[in-house]
């Protein structure tokens, strides 16, 4: 039988992590864990654009400075964004001296970044490697929604785009290993409206995790965590509701970076935040370094990305999604 | 579940818009703005322009209004609240013309601004002009049959 569970034999470690975000997600409820964050949401440029990769940029220097690396030692970098054309990641990584590929797996990326740059060391392709993601609530209002100073109303069930960029850089040192990875798959549930992108990701959650859990020895209650990267209050509430009608019950151990990163109702983001720099500040923040010290030892991370485009959405297109799979387990007795 | 059913499932399960409270604040705001161009309207023929020239001196005054709140980054922050408040009335037109003037400023005046100004107000213009000329042949017919 094909197995979709990929298996790790020669398996990487997580050296180092970096966060930097920006002032909103510095006032939520993880302010006080992220590396690095700047007050001007612009990063002292003049575009959004060029902030975002300024944010990749401070990123990528942070955790290789954690790591003791330095940019001619890693094999590969795995980068992306949302912008048009990875523009966030090619101009902000331009600086380092090291291989670059570049992703695009919407908010999913930094968990396809990881599986990637995992199954490159695993296969022994490379030694260390690195990966960056980010997203900009600025630079992707104007990409895919409005401008940012344009006078409309939410629905309660969007949600907002953080900005930040995490970077983590895998090697053979570290406390942090990642054993197991699934790759998702485009699954598209005709889901239409851009305001409900949860609704759009969940099923692709869905799907990776039925696929794991009917491959895995380990039940769900096996795992400390569950982590999604940003399905926000409506999609989570969807991935627990019908994976439970199907007989997975995730509901103790769940939590979604997208839930994470910002004070629902107190910093008025509806159902909370989005974007491929979600998942990487909360988990380069909070996930990995709780791994790091044991608090955590087995954790799965699935980043869900929304695969559409704002032209597809015009053409009256459905909004496909994808969800990948990481196994993060703690190396500390 | 195929995909009628998902989708069924999450209209039925999201969180709807506050409808009557969006529109008590729309009734207030637009209100609100239509009292203050009443007030202009008063206050430009106090001042001696004809009623013509006032009333155009009235929309002249709110575009002029809902583009100065933009600039200032407080438009969006009323309009969050206000809605079709202040979309309807000509400061929702005013904001979609110089929000977007704002943001595409980083790409230059030509590919940018000049480019995409009216990215959201050009519906509004080219449908609005395009009645227009209807409205005018019709008009021009009926008073060809009708005098």
């Amino acid at each position: 039988m094909k197995k979709d569970i990929i298996k790790l034999k020669r398996t990487p470690k997580i050296t180092s992590t970096y966060s930097v975000v920006g002032h909103l997600e510095k006032e939520g409820p993880l302010g006080e864990f992220f590396d690095e964050y700047s007050h001007d949401d612009k990063f002292g440029k003049d575009s959004w654009e060029k902030a975002e990769s300024e944010m990749q940029k401070r990123a990528l220097s942070g955790a290789l400075k954690k790591s003791g690396f330095i940019d001619t030692e890693i094999d590969t970098l795995l980068a992306g964004d949302l912008l048009n054309q990875c523009v966030g990641s090619n101009y902000g990584l331009s600086s380092f001296d090291t291989g670059y590929l570049g992703l695009y797996g919407a908010c999913s990326t930094c968990s396809e970044g990881l599986l990637i740059g995992s199954c490159l060391y695993g296969g022994g392709i490379v030694n260390n490697c690195a990966v960056v993601t980010s997203s900009h609530y600025c630079s992707s209002e104007r990409q895919f929604r409005f401008p940012l100073e344009y006078g409309g109303q939410r629905t309660p069930t969007a949600q907002w785009t953080t900005t930040g960029a995490g970077a983590f850089i895998l090697s053979e040192n570290g406390r942090v290993e990642i054993s197991e990875v699934m790759i998702g798959k485009v699954i598209d549930k005709g889901i239409k409206d851009i305001s409900n992108m949860g609704a759009a990701m969940a099923p692709a959650a869905i799907n990776t995790l039925k696929r794991f859990f009917l491959e895995s020895e380990h039940s769900p209650d096996f795992f400390d965590l569950i982590v999604t990267g940003d399905l926000g209050y409506e999609g989570s509430e969807i991935l627990k509701e019908l994976l439970l009608s199907e007989g997975i019950d995730i509901r103790k151990n769940h939590v979604d970076c997208g839930l994470m990163v910002f004070d629902r109702e107190g910093q008025d983001v509806h159902a909370g935040g989005s974007g491929c720099g979600c998942s990487a500040v909360v988990m380069a923040s909070d996930i990995v370094p709780n791994l790091e010290c044991g608090i955590l030892k087995n954790v799965l991370f699935l980043g869900t990305g929304a695969l559409m485009s704002p032209m597809s959405l015009s053409q009256g297109g459905s909004i496909p999604a994808v969800a990948h799979l990481v196994r993060l387990s703690s190396l500390v007795k | 579940m195929n995909e009628k059913e998902y989708t069924e499932y999450v209209e039925k399960r999201a969180k709807k818009s506050p409808i009557l409270k969006n529109c008590l604040f729309a009734f207030l705001f637009g209100g609100g703005i239509c009292t203050l161009g009443q007030g202009f309207f008063h206050l430009y023929t106090y001042l001696g322009l004809e009623e013509t020239d006032a009333r155009t001196l009235v929309s002249i005054t709110l575009i002029f209004i809902a583009s100065l709140l933009t600039g200032l980054g407080v438009f969006d922050n009323i309009a969050k609240i206000a809605g079709a408040g202040t979309l309807v009335p000509i400061t929702g037109f005013s904001n979609a013309v110089s929000s977007q003037a704002i943001d595409t400023k980083s790409e230059g005046y030509v590919l940018g601004v000049g480019a995409k100004i009216f990215t959201i107000a050009g519906p509004v213009i080219l449908y609005g002009t395009f009645t227009g000329v209807i409205y005018g042949v019709i008009y021009y017919i009926a008073t060809l049959i009708w005098g």
